[in-house]
């Protein structure tokens, strides 16, 4: 199956079989290898990429859904300078990120919540991160960084 | 000044871009990929191991135990456990044959069609009778190991009153986000590189050297490179060996490139995790609480094969009365073989179970003597000069400090609960409690162990900059950061003049493994002493004495100037291993936990509100990488209090082998972690710095404990305190 579609802001064009996993066909077709598998069934979050501006597991979404979408994972974030994104700065900053494989999926769908704005409180935040697991932080820094990012309230 | 500065890891742009390189995250070119095929039994004789005819075999490798060139054995602390069962399988899971396959699909498929005949026979599982048992596992009594320890003697004391109590603790999963990885390469030279998830890369070199045969004996011949590393935890301090003697024997069966990855599943089902633990405890105090004499029965699950499971033993018997101070002591413990998997190496290693136990103990007695918990602690923890269980001279003791820090940072009101999905309307009764625990946690390897190791870090200085060669590994804790911290400081330079080399064994020294809150405190302080070797060695060439930095901007030679150091005590601690006595360790770290939640009593289900920790480490080299690995470990005890459960089959096979049913805390599950540094120096440690790493692990669960007797009455010894077992233990 043939699939064209936007992988951080540059056309592609991709061979896949028919039930290929979104998650392999970034990692294993195109060598993007940013988004990590850690669980294969949707519940660590740490394949999350963001489809059309929406976070998503990408080990749960079949390859052909990528067709004419508009896909960004973490290595599509930063700037063509090099400049960070504001999560990415913020979880540097707090250091948010420890063995750093559940990151690029909590930058991700930081980047997410950031693009959505509105007014969030802690509270809302660690529900919003609800879906992506991390095993060394704790989630202090990382509800720290977003919550800056955010402009959160205590 | 780098030293205390919260400065950005070394890694962390690479981290926060995606440009961080996993192990899964290679692929050379021609890469096949490897299975492993698992005893579906708990104990058999293995009669054949056979090809499916019916399958398609012309692109597969199979290997098995009768493949393997050299000594079939995954070398640690004795030759026990097999790379591949050859006769007899000794525990669920246990690796039998291995496959290799152009992709991951068709090796998990050939995987499934080596047909592996088995005779049953009668497997072991009770740890209370493996010693003796006429089912031999580790020979000759099913007992890895036993130690007692001795002081005073508890059965002269006739005062006070008897309070005793049994304490167990669950089998535990690290859960790393990663799943344990290895790609082992054919080299050009006929040599063998291994690139992969782990902590500890001499560990492989050591463990597969007689397996591959006299041809990868000589050394250099086996090379170890540590990939960027998606948390370890002590799950990747000995099963990496495992994986990479498979990836290796895979290699040399194909001669190609083999990548193993282990899926969710089989990591969760076949790894290494926690050691349950049973321990009851009989103590004497008097009327005001103190303890008279202590006396400790432990009995700890291995598993099949030895692992490190002595180690862990010897951890937990150390701290077994948990930080207070007591005249006669006793402690019995023992480690013993059952046919379940092996258990391993796990953050806190043995402590964790010992510091529940004798917290608990210590809320009992306070129930008995209708006590405040903590005054009863204060009565007896252990201050400056006091004697360890072992007879050791405590000194830098932080225990009174960091009990006054964690209850003055906990005086504050804790956040209120969100309200939950669904609401209650009001119905639902939900009553608040408070708990604390003090513990206290060995730094280093326990008694001679370091000087027996000899940790050894090399400094290079080439082009301008210092290359710190050091076998400790990154895996998220942050030694990447904090050595070339205590390096400039040391050297006076600015952190972009020093950088550590990528752990390969073809250049890094062996500094010891990454285990034993030990890297920060013994291999950073080898990495102090190197400094100021290379400091001495620029002098020399130079040929006067300045500060570094003027003496680097002089320095004319291309030439890398190379130092060495080797850890050596100052011969100050005495150890006995046959008596335990002795110093225990160089020193220790303190904390105390108080943890405020909230118990639903329809439900028995706990709900965090907030875990304010005080630690003394010493010194903080780095106090957001500090305060971060402190949190992290935080809720790994937490989550060890109420969630995580590993339920095991009739074979004693995890059964709940998903993220979707083996529960670890989510950000909605964690309180807010209020973390306290407090700084008692440890002239012994780079800069004053005591271990950090193990010991935020060891207090939560105890803390919880009391918090849910507090708030509702119920009186829990057991982990995990899961909603069910709140509910039953509810007055």
């Amino acid at each position: 199956m043939k699939l064209a579609f936007t992988l951080n802001g540059q056309p592609v064009e991709a061979e896949a079989p028919p039930a290929a996993r979104l998650l392999d066909l970034l990692r294993e077709t195109l060598g993007v290898t940013g988004s990590k598998e850690g669980c294969g069934e949707g519940e660590c979050g740490a394949c999350s990429v963001l489809i059309e501006g929406r976070s998503v597991c990408s080990c749960l979404v079949p390859a052909a859904q990528a067709h004419g979408a508009d896909i960004v994972t973490i290595e599509g974030l930063h700037g063509p300078d090099g400049a960070l994104h504001p999560v990415q700065q913020a979880f540097l900053d707090h250091g948010a990120a420890q063995c750093g494989i559940c990151t690029p999926g909590f930058v991700v769908t930081a980047a997410e919540l950031m693009d959505r704005g509105g007014k969030w409180t802690r509270a809302d935040i660690r529900e919003a991160l609800a879906g992506n697991l991390c095993r060394c932080t704790g989630y202090q820094k990382i509800i720290d960084a977003v919550a800056e990012v955010l402009d959160a309230e205590r | 000044m780098t030293i205390g500065q919260g400065v950005h890891r070394a890694d962390g742009r690479s981290k926060v871009t995606g440009h961080a390189l996993y192990v899964d995250d290679l692929q050379p070119p021609g890469c096949l990929y490897g299975a492993t095929v698992r005893s579906p039994h708990a104990h058999a004789e293995v009669l054949s191991i056979t090809r499916d005819p019916d399958f398609d075999w012309t692109d597969i490798t199979l290997v098995t135990a009768a493949d393997i060139p050299g000594r079939n054995c995954v070398f640690l602390m004795t030759e026990d456990q097999p790379a591949l069962a050859a006769e007899r399988v000794l525990h669920v899971e246990e690796p039998v044959a291995l496959v290799a396959a152009p992709s991951r699909e068709r090796a998990a498929l050939a995987a499934k069609h080596v047909v592996v005949e088995y005779r049953e026979l009668t497997p072991l599982f009770d740890a209370g009778s493996a010693e003796g048992n006429d089912s031999v596992i580790f020979a000759p009594d099913n007992v890895f190991k036993r130690i007692r320890i001795d002081k005073g003697d508890p059965s002269q004391v006739s005062a006070g009153r008897v309070i005793e109590g049994t304490y167990t603790t669950g089998l535990h999963e690290q859960l790393y986000i990663e799943c344990q990885g290895m790609l082992a390469m054919p080299r050009d030279d006929g040599g063998l590189t291994i690139t992969g998830s782990l902590q500890c890369p001499y560990y492989i070199t050591k463990a597969i050297g007689k397996l591959l045969g006299p041809d990868y004996e000589a050394p250099g011949r086996i090379n170890v490179v540590q990939a960027c590393t998606g948390g370890g935890f002590g799950g990747k301090e000995e099963y990496p060996s495992m994986v990479a003697a498979h990836a290796a024997l895979l290699a040399l069966a194909t001669g190609k490139p083999v990548k193993l990855i282990y899926k969710r599943d089989e990591d969760l089902r076949a790894t290494t995790k926690r050691h349950p633990c049973a321990i009851r405890i009989r103590t004497r105090v008097d009327d005001a609480g103190h303890l008279l004499s202590f006396e400790c029965d432990m009995v700890v699950d291995g598993g099949a094969y030895n692992t490190l499971t002595p180690v862990v033993l010897s951890r937990a018997v150390i701290h077994a009365t948990g930080p207070y101070r007591c005249k006669h002591v006793r402690i019995d413990g023992r480690a013993v073989a059952t046919n379940t998997p092996p258990n391993g190496a796990f953050r806190g290693f043995g402590a964790p179970q010992a510091h529940f136990a004798a917290e608990r103990h210590m809320d009992r007695i306070a129930r008995e003597l209708c006590m405040d918990p903590v005054v009863l602690r204060r009565r007896n923890l252990l201050v400056d000069g006091d004697l360890s269980a072992t007879g050791q001279e405590m000194l830098d003791v932080g225990a009174a400090q960091v009990l006054d820090a964690a209850l003055a940072a906990a005086e504050s009101e804790p956040p209120a609960l969100p309200d939950l999905p669904g609401g209650g309307l009001g119905v639902t009764r939900q009553l608040r409690g408070r708990g604390v625990s003090l513990v206290f946690h060995g730094c280093g390897f326990t008694g001679n162990g370091e000087a027996a190791l000899k940790g050894k870090v090399a400094l290079e200085l080439v082009d301008g900059q210092v290359r710190i060669l050091t076998g400790s590994t990154d895996i998220g804790q942050g030694t990447r950061t904090v050595f070339p911290q205590i390096v400039a400081q040391e050297l006076d330079l600015s952190l972009d003049q020093v950088l550590v080399v990528e752990p390969d064994t073809a250049q890094v020294p062996d500094s010891g493994p990454t285990v034993a809150s030990r890297t920060a405190m013994v291999v950073g302080g080898v990495c102090q002493q190197a400094a100021k070797k290379l400091a001495d060695a620029l002098a020399l060439e130079v040929g006067r004495d300045a500060p570094f930095a003027e003496l680097l901007a002089e320095r004319t030679s291309d030439m890398p100037l190379r130092v060495e150091h080797v850890y050596a005590d100052d011969g100050s601690l005495t150890w006995d291993p046959d008596t335990y006595q002795g110093d225990a360790y160089p020193t220790y770290g303190w904390n105390c936990n108080v943890v405020d939640l909230t118990v639903d009593l329809e439900t028995g289900a706990v709900l965090y509100q907030r875990l304010v920790t005080a630690t003394d480490i010493g010194r903080a080299l780095n106090p957001v990488l500090a305060s971060g690995q402190i949190e992290g470990g935080a809720l790994q005890g937490l989550g060890w209090a109420t969630q995580e459960e590993v339920v095991l089959d009739d074979a004693r096979r995890m059964r709940n082998d998903r993220l979707t049913n083996y529960i670890i805390p989510t950000s909605l599950d964690a309180p807010e972690l209020h973390t306290v540094l407090v700084e008692i120096p440890y002239e012994g440690g780079p800069f004053g710095a005591k271990g950090l790493g193990e010991i935020p692990l060891d207090g939560p669960a105890a803390a919880v404990a009391q918090a849910i007797e507090q708030a509702a009455g119920a009186v829990l010894d057991a982990l995990p305190m899961t909603p069910e077992r709140v509910l039953e233990a509810l007055p």
